[in-house]
């Protein structure tokens, strides 16, 4: 199978606007007879339903929570970037464009990249027309913070809550379509299955969640935003509910799965505290703007920390990276703490901690000014931790955050089945190896509004209405597909908890396969999980029924799929002998132990075609061109 | 610390449901609520009993969707926390806890405690947003905004929709919620063009759906885990007034 990324031709800057003229439309009065699936209700499934339903097409949308405003783009807190340039302080889309390469170690699409950084400005634009509350100067303008991997402030923010408020405006504009009639939303449905009919993507099969009834959808083309996948490591910063369900079924129906071993640890979360933890939680990298970072020198040093005077403390990225120090990207953070754990300087009764300090800040602004920026995050601190962070530093260590890798898409973001389109966190394009913060919302939102709106037209103007319905074969083999699976499942009945299984997957995918990975820890891990797959195939114990609300059931098959998916992170973590951005190979690293990458062998998108459960995927390349920008060493020192 | 919990079971809409009472042993403080409900149905799958089903996602505090009245305290007894952050440091070995679903006529039990609360989805149907389209915007700085104004409506923003006030509101009243949209876009210029339409949508649609009305008992505002401030009822009492004399 060859890739073909359907980049246009032409100058980097002008590839986006020639596109957009060369793209097919479709006649406004044709819209209307066009229907549009989108599985997500997110900053890119959200933004993406409301377009597409205000240019005319009848949109369905699905979201397994009870609102489609509680899709967990609403968790995010730090901002959003943008190159409006405001702050005078020489951003540009160059400068965005050149961030976010540099930022995913030289792993993405210039032209994906690019035009990516050109459309960040209009969603502030879009964003603040629809009413989201960004924060302001006194003067009545935008504000901007900083954020890691970049010397300019791009941020835009809503105190701690940016997530939120931008998905509440995507969720407004698609509410109102929802009060016209032009999206119909199928909240707690589950998506189960994707149909595929003669190569063209024509629908899905969807669990709904309160009385378990298996339904299909046909419709001429499907998006799937459904969020990444970083709980097949169990513990992470996602919600409870994120899953990798819909991207797997479709992996499963022939979709690519590109890089999946490209995951980012965020350095700044709130350390675990027993075996009993459900899920992470992310104190916002902004804190980093103002928080200083440090570990005791010496590992027997077991003061309290505002008994440690400052020549007995090492401000380790201040010391080691000192143009970025502090807001140095994430992955490089991550590693750094681990680093100084494992020399046994952590803090904190696991020891798996380091502490991220306000004092200084708070005696240069006073606790006020603290207070307004950060208010919020320090509130849940103590909620979590039952410690004032305004008197004694947080502690925090790395934990999943974020998935770079994603089903592979071309540049109208369409995977290699016709029809189908991924957004958002699902799909792998932007980020390479390494997101930079606040490019997540920006990447979502960008996709949903104005990158999906045109080459969906494109997509539906040339393939046409499609003539396949809901009762077609395909479908009814889907259901009976889904139905029998959940039948097995419940028919079980054995001696384990969903969860149990849950939790020992994780460890081996973090032992493994989390911020250092290693040849002999990875072909571990592909021993074990398929292990573990068969016992949870006979040992899992499912209460309840099919025919009503069942939350084991909902775990069970998405714990399923993670059973297998799982593998998939390994082999190609496994395979990519390299180390770049969030994906460390002990084998690769400088004298100083910085990641290494191998730019002869591995400046490529490693594309993952499904051949069978426990069967080794196959390796598809799509080779990465550089023609605006040098691969370079990454450097923040 | 060992508890006693006494939960409301409900099969499903049609069922009656009942109390229940289940022991939760060796409990952390450190533990959220909900990991405390975790290791509870954990126990209770393994003793082939069907666990306990509640709503949540984030565990952050952020997304709306845990929804459980704890000793009668919708979100329990911590002042402007959700659930899924309460943790269990703020309870003591021996305690026994009441655990029920919200209770409105709006809001009917789906399972356990898990109730319906596509009310309020209908509501935002209504009017909850600006009527632009995407694309055409201008520039986000062609329109400056005071900082107090915008402060303001992101104060009001910052309901998560979760249903609490409902909960706690003797008369089962949705005007914390409804009115911390209405003040969100009343307060900034692009939302005032269409503030008198809107607040008359969304109570139009609030009544419809069977809530009740405010008579001060500020129970809302007391259990808000997002700390949503009372007067923005009476800045949608104004918007309304505005509105139906045409002043607005
Ligand atoms: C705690 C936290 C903080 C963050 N902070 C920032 C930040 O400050 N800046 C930044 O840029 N990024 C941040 N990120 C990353 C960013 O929030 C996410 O990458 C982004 O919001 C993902 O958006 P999405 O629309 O792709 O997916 P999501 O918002 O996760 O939406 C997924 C949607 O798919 C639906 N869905 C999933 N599976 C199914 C299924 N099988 N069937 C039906 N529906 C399904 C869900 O219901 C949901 O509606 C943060 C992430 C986290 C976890
Ligand atoms: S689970 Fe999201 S607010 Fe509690």
């Amino acid at each position: 199978m060859t890739l073909d990324a359907k980049i246009p031709s032409g100058p980097l800057a002008e590839k986006w606007e020639k596109h957009k003229f060369e793209m097919k439309l479709v006649n406004p009065a044709n819209k209307r007879k066009y229907s549009i699936i989108v599985v997500g209700s997110g900053l890119a499934g959200g933004s993406a339903a409301a377009s597409l339903a205000e240019l005319g097409y009848n949109v369905m949308c699905f979201c397994y929570q009870d609102s489609p405003r509680r899709a967990h783009s609403i968790a995010a807190q730090g901002g959003i970037n943008a190159s409006k340039n405001y702050q005078n302080d020489g951003d540009s889309t160059y400068r965005l464009f050149y961030d976010t390469i540099k930022g995913g170690d030289f792993r993405s699409r210039e032209a994906n990249v690019y035009r990516l950084a050109e459309v960040s400005a209009n969603i502030i634009d879009q964003c603040v027309a629809q009413g989201v509350p960004f924060a302001r100067e006194y003067g009545g303008l935008l504000d901007n913070r900083s954020f890691g991997g970049a010397q300019v402030s791009r941020t835009f923010y809503a105190r701690g809550q940016t997530g939120q408020q931008l998905l509440l405006g995507a969720y407004s504009a698609l509410c109102r379509q929802i009060g016209k009639g032009q999206v119909k939303m199928f909240n707690r449905a589950e998506m189960l299955d994707l149909v595929v009919v003669d190569g063209r993507t024509c629908g899905i099969v969807v669990r709904d969640m309160i009385n378990g009834k298996v339904s299909s959808y046909a419709a001429d083309a499907v998006v799937l935003a459904t969020g990444g996948y970083s709980n097949v490591f169990y513990l992470s910063t996602m919600a409870k509910g994120c899953n990798v369900t819909a991207a797997y079924r479709a992996y499963k129906k022939g979709a690519l799965f590109a890089n999946p071993c490209y995951t980012q640890i965020h350095p700044t979360c709130i350390p675990v505290s027993g075996d009993y933890q459900s899920k992470l939680t992310l104190m916002s990298e902004s804190l980093r703007n103002d928080g200083r970072i440090w570990v005791p020198k010496s590992a027997d040093d077991k003061r309290a920390p505002g008994d440690i005077p400052e020549g007995d403390r090492d401000y380790y990225l201040e010391r080691k990276y000192p143009s970025f120090g502090n807001l140095a990207p994430r992955d490089i953070s991550s590693r750094s703490a681990k680093e100084a754990c494992d020399e046994g300087r952590g803090v904190g009764e696991t020891g798996l901690g380091v502490y991220l300090d306000f004092a200084d800040a708070i005696g240069r602004l006073g606790e006020n000014v603290i207070r307004e920026r950060y208010g919020n995050l320090f509130h849940m601190y103590e909620k979590i931790t039952g410690e004032n962070p305004y008197k004694a530093p947080m502690r925090i260590y790395p934990a999943l955050h974020y998935t770079m890798g994603g089903l592979w898409v071309d540049y109208n973001l369409e995977s290699n089945l016709p029809g189908l389109f991924v957004l958002g966190e699902a799909n792998f394009s932007d980020h390479g190896a390494n997101r930079l913060g606040a490019s997540a919302l920006m990447q979502g939102l960008a996709d949903g509004y104005f990158v999906a709106p045109y080459t969906m037209g494109n997509w539906l103007a040339r393939a046409g209405v499609s003539e396949v319905k809901a009762d077609h074969a395909e479908f009814k083999k889907a259901e009976t597909d889904v139905t029998g699976r959940t039948k097995k499942l419940l028919a079980i009945n054995g001696k384990r908890t969903v969860d149990s299984f849950h939790r020992e997957l994780g460890l081996i995918m973090w032992e493994n396969c989390g911020m250092a990975r290693n040849e002999a820890g990875l072909k571990k891990a592909l021993e074990q999980i398929p292990k573990l797959r068969e016992e949870f195939w006979q040992n899992v114990l499912v209460p309840g029924e099919n025919e009503e609300l069942n939350q084991s059931l909902e775990r069970a098959g998405r714990v399923a799929d993670y059973l297998e998916f799982g593998e998939v992170v390994c082999q190609d973590a496994l395979t990519r002998t390299e180390s770049c951005g969030g994906h460390f190979r002990e084998e690769s690293q400088t004298k100083e132990g910085e990641a290494m990458r191998d730019d002869k062998h591995f400046t490529h998108v490693s594309a993952w075609e499904f051949k069978g459960v426990g069967k080794a995927p196959e390796l598809h390349k799509e080779q990465l061109k550089f023609e605006n920008v040098e691969l370079a060493t990454r450097s923040y020192k | 610390m060992n508890l006693t919990l006494y939960v409301w079971r409900q099969k499903n809409a049609s069922d009656k449901g009942k109390m229940e009472r289940y022991d939760a042993r060796d409990i952390s403080s450190h533990m959220s609520f909900l990991e405390m409900l975790d290791v509870v149905n954990e126990d209770l799958t393994e003793k082939g009993i069907e666990p306990i089903a509640f709503d949540h996602d984030c565990r952050e505090g952020i997304c709306g969707m845990c929804s459980l009245m704890i000793n009668g305290i919708a979100h329990g007894p911590e002042p402007g926390t959700t659930v899924c952050q309460l943790h269990m440091r703020h309870f003591k070995d021996g305690d026994s806890i009441y655990i029920e679903p919200w209770r409105a006529r709006a809001f009917p039990v789906i399972k356990d405690l898990i109730v319906d609360r596509s009310a309020f989805e209908r509501i935002q149907h209504a009017g909850g947003f600006i009527s632009i389209n995407t694309g055409g915007a201008p520039d986000a700085n062609a329109l400056p905004i005071a900082k107090k104004k915008a402060d303001l409506a992101m104060d009001a923003a910052a309901c998560i929709g979760c249903g609490a006030c409902v909960a706690s509101c003797p008369n089962a009243s949705a005007m914390l919620f409804v009115s911390a949209k209405v003040t969100q876009f009343a307060n900034l210029p692009q939302g005032r063009i269409e503030a008198a339409e809107r607040v008359q949508k969304m109570v139009a649609q609030m009544d419809l759906e069977g809530f009740g009305n405010c008579t001060n008992h500020y129970e809302c505002e007391a259990v808000c885990p997002k700390e949503i401030n009372i007067r923005f009822i009476g800045q949608m009492n104004r918007e309304f007034m505005k509105a139906k004399t045409g002043l607005g």
